[in-house]
């Protein structure tokens, strides 16, 4: 198979307005003849269903949630990176693509960076257009804040959340589409499974998640906005419900998985409180702004905080990383973390967790100024641990937080398979191996507002409506059939395993052994275990209740036996990947101070993952990466 | 501690339901409500039994898919939080905690804690929005918003829909809701042209619903987790009015 990204010729600067130029156009009349599914319904799905919808083509969206408007974009806090320079501090356009190649290691594809660099400025007046409510000035003018791993200020943003705001200015245009009769929202619809036909995406079966029912559903595009995987570690930032299930269906019909073992640890979230514990909580990068990271100098030193003298604390990120100090990017935090806690001077239970501490700044800036920039955050904190952030030091630890890896895409957004288009987190594109704080909500948004409207033209162009499959097609009843009997073989297994049990083990297994360090024996172990608890799961776990109605344990089963899966391609992926890179790092492969070590020579590439059975090993494929303008270099925040 | 809930089952829309009794006898202080919930699922599930039916997704108390009556109370006993934040810790050992869902004649029971919240889309789909087409934006700098009403308009936006104001008031009306969507939008320049047709839409679409009318309870704003102010429903009454006074209700046209 060869892989073709479709990039366009060209100065970086003007591919894109080349790229517009050059793409086929759908005559305004024949639009509404076309008809585009789009599962998800997050910043990337909403956003390219309102866009879509006001074009002109039919718009059906699904859903798993009982409203749109409660996707997990609704959770990000922090912000959304936009190229406006409103700062006057030295941001451009080109400063944002350079940080944002650089912050990814060198593992993403230049030009689509380019364009999410050169788009970002109109994501913010669109957003504004449709009322999100940012934070102002006194002046009236918007209002910045510099995030995790910039020097700059650009990051816009609506108190704590800012991912909510979003949201809902996506969802309140998608509505009106709705209204209007251009789109629908199917909610509380499962897509389990592609269908494809032909070498082309056709449509999805979907269950409804209220009766059970599985339905067909045909189109002449299909979008996949589902989102990250991040949940196969169980114990992940994300919602609860988020889930690989709708990526990896396509994949097993065909569509390469890129970079799997690309995940970030997110080094500021509230630790682990218990056995019982069902997710971890996010507490805003942009608390490393005022707050100061530090752990006791002396191993095992159990004296509260307020007790440990200034000259006994270890600033460890402020001495090693001078120039960026407690803002290094998030695998560099998160890995120092481990790192002084593996060498036993955590603090809190386990001593799995170092401070972040606000007693300087709240003396500089005063309570006050604190609580404005903080004050929901500093709230959530105190209602989940019973502690004051403003009186004692906040307790955190990494967590995973974001997948950068997904189905693979070429720079019209679109899959290996014709017609199959993947937008937002779901796909691998921007970010190469680490992405940069409060750009997940810019991509989403560039995607879904800006990049598919266009692209998904180009698309449709070259295929006819008359010749969309009838939802009776053969490839249609065979999927269903296939759908119904997993369904069924899931309810039957009546053994004596929660699926939760099951996830649970799993997702240690996966922080253990593939987590913030990675070794060839880790891997090489999880590679072993993995099949031997997916062929447990599929003797041993109990899922109650019938396929015919509102069943969450059949649900949960579904996800997880997907989860299982994707698990072994990530750590495969890990495994074939000998380099350490953003948020990848191989303990083999470390600079003499402990950074990561990147091999450009030999794996300056996109690993592309084809499937060919849930027993047989996968096929990798890879998309050499260029660098025509940044230079690749060792990344330094010294 | 231990504890005994007292949990409303119900099998399907049109199951009477009844509420059960399950003992749990290892509650720890650091689980969230639902974490108490889920483990009590894993023992239910094993038992061979149907576990209790909740949604939830965020856990975070911003997606605002979780939501019951703890005790008769919208989202439990602690002020300004939702049930997924609800910690154990401000329960005591011994107590007997009734769980059932939110009840408003427009919000009917799915299952179970699960109730059909799609009306409040049909609400917001009916006018809470600014037609803003993507592409036609002008530079966001362009238009000053002073920060007090900037802040002003946040407040009102921080509303996640979860329904905790229509299961507390004793109409089950959803004026808390539709207000904070109209002020929103309404205090903001760009939603001026629409503001009052806003307004005329939504409140037309509330009653369509079946939600019932406003009597100033305020039972709403105790409930709310956010803490979303009765004052917008007085932003929504005069919008209403002044729509209703200079304006006819229009339908929505794509142009
Ligand atoms: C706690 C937290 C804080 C964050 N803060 C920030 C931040 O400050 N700045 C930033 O830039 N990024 C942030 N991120 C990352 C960012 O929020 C996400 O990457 C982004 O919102 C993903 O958007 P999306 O549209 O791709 O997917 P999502 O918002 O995850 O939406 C997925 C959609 O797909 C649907 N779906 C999934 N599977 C199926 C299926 N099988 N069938 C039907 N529907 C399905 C869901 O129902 C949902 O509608 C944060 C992430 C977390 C976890
Ligand atoms: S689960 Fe999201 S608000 Fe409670």
């Amino acid at each position: 198979m060869q892989l073709n990204s479709k990039v366009p010729s060209g100065p970086i600067q003007g591919k894109w307005e080349k790229h517009r130029f050059d793409m086929k156009l759908v005559n305004p009349a024949n639009k509404r003849r076309y008809k585009v599914i789009i599962v998800g319904t997050g910043l990337a799905g909403a956003s390219a269903g309102a866009s879509l919808a006001q074009m002109g083509y039919e718009v059906d969206c699904f859903c798993f949630q009982d409203s749109a408007r409660r996707a997990h974009s609704i959770a990000a806090q922090g912000g959304i990176n936009a190229a406006k320079n409103y700062q006057n501090d030295g941001d451009s356009v080109y400063r944002l693509f350079y940080d944002t190649v650089k912050g990814g290691d060198f593992r993403a594809r230049e030009a689509n960076v380019y364009r999410l660099a050169e788009i970002s400025a109109s994501i913010i007046d669109q957003c504004v257009a449709l009322g999100v409510p940012f934070a102002r000035e006194y002046s009236g003018y918007l209002a910045n804040r510099s995030f995790g791993g910039t020097q700059v200020s650009r990051t816009f943003y609506a108190r704590g959340q800012t991912g909510q705001q979003l949201l809902l200015g996506a969802y309140s245009a998608l509505s009106r589409e709705v209204a209007l009769g251009r789109a629908k929202v199917n909610t509380r619809s499962e897509m389990v499974d592609l269908v494809v036909q032909g070498g082309r995406a056709r449509g999805i079966i979907v269950r409804d998640l209220v009766t059970g029912e599985l339905t067909a559903h045909s189109a002449d595009a299909v979008v996949l906005a589902t989102g990250g995987y991040s949940n196969v570690f169980y114990l992940s930032t994300n919602a609860k419900g988020c889930n690989a299930t709708a990526i990896w269906r396509a994949h097993r019909k065909g569509a390469l998985f890129a970079n799997p073992c690309f995940t970030q640890i997110h080094p500021t979230c509230i630790p682990v409180a218990g056995e019982h514990q069902s997710k971890l909580t996010l507490m805003s990068e942009s608390l490393r702004n005022d707050g100061r990271i530090w752990v006791p100098k002396k191993k095992g030193d159990t004296r509260p905080a307020a007790q440990i003298p200034e000259a006994e604390r270890d600033y460890y990120l402020e001495r090693k990383y001078p120039a960026f100090g407690n803002l290094v990017p998030r695998d560099v935090a998160s890995r120092n973390a481990k790192e002084v806690c593996d060498g036993g001077r955590g603090v809190g239970p386990g001593g799995l967790g170092v401070y972040l501490d606000f007693a300087e700044a709240i003396g500089r800036l005063g309570e006050n100024v604190i609580r404005e920039r903080y004050g929901n955050l500093f709230e959530m904190y105190d209602r989940i641990t019973a502690e004051d952030p403003y009186r004692q030091p906040m307790r955190i630890y990494p967590a995973i937080h974001y997948a950068m890896g997904g189905l693979w895409v070429d720079y019209n957004l679109m899959s290996n398979l014709e017609g199959l288009h993947v937008v937002g987190e779901a796909n691998f594109s921007d970010h190469g191996a680490n992405r940069l704080g409060a750009s997940a909500l810019m991509q989403g948004l560039a995607d879904g507002y800006f990049v598919l409207p266009y692209t998904i033209g180009d698309t449709l162009a070259r295929v006819s409506p008359a010749d969309r499959l009838k939802p009776d097609h053969p490839a249609f009843t065979e999927a269903l059939d296939e759908a119904k009997e997993r369904g069924r073989r899931l309810l039957g297994i009546n053994g004596k395993r929660t699926v939760d049990s099951f996830h649970r083990e799993l997702g240690k297994l996966l922080w253990d052994n593939c987590g913030m360090a990675r070794s060839k024996e880790s891997l090489t172990e999880a590679l072993a275990r993995i099949p031997q608890i997916r062929e447990e799961f599929w003797a041993n776990v109990k899922v109650p209740g019938g396929a015919s109605e509102l069943n969450q344990s059949l649900e949960q089963a579904g996800r997880v036996a997907d989860f299982m899966e994707l698990a072994e391609l990530l750590c495969r992926d890990a495994l074939t990947r000998e380099e350490s890179c953003g948020g990848h790092f191989r303990v083999e492969h470390q600079t003499e101070e402990g950074e990561a070590q990147r091999d450009d020579a030999n794996f300056s590439h996109a690993a592309a993952w084809e499937f060919t059975g849930a027993d047989t090993a996968p096929i990798l494929h890879k998309e050499p990466l260029e660098f025509e303008y940044v230079h690749p270099a060792q990344r330094s925040y010294k | 501690m231990k504890l005994t809930l007292r949990i409303w089952r119900q099998d399907g829309p049109r199951d009477k339901g009844k509420f059960v009794a399950y003992p749990v006898d290892d509650v720890a202080e650091d689980m969230s409500f639902l974490e108490m919930l889920d483990v009590l699922n894993e023992r239910l599930t094993l038992k061979g039994e149907r576990p209790v039916a909740f949604d939830s997704d965020c856990r975070e108390g911003i997606c605002g898919a979780c939501g019951f009556m703890v005790s008769g109370v919208a989202h439990g006993p602690q002020k300004l939080t939702t049930a997924c934040q609800l910690f154990m810790r401000h329960f005591k050992d011994g107590e007997t905690v009734v769980v059932e869902p939110f009840r408003a004649r427009a919000l009917p029971v799915l299952k179970d804690l699960i109730i059909d919240r799609s009306a409040l889309d049909a609400i917001v789909q009916a006018g809470g929005f600014i037609s803003a087409r993507t592409g036609s934006a002008p530079e966001a700098n362009a238009m000053l918003i002073a920060k007090p009403v900037a802040d002003r308009s946040m407040d009102a936006a921080a509303c996640i829909g979860c329904g905790a104001c229509i299961a507390a008031c004793p109409n089950a009306s959803a004026m808390l809701f539709t207000a904070a969507k109209v002020s929103h939008l309404g205090l903001l320049p760009q939603g001026q042209p629409e503001r009052r047709q806003r307004a005329l839409r939504m409140v037309a679409k509330m009653n369509e619903l079946g939600f019932g009318g406003c009597s100033n309870h305020g039972e709403c704003e105790a409930a709310c987790p956010k803490g979303i102010s009765i004052d917008f429903i007085a932003r929504l009454n005069r919008d209403y009015l002044s729509g209703s006074l200079f304006e006819k209700p229009e339908p929505l046209s794509s142009v």
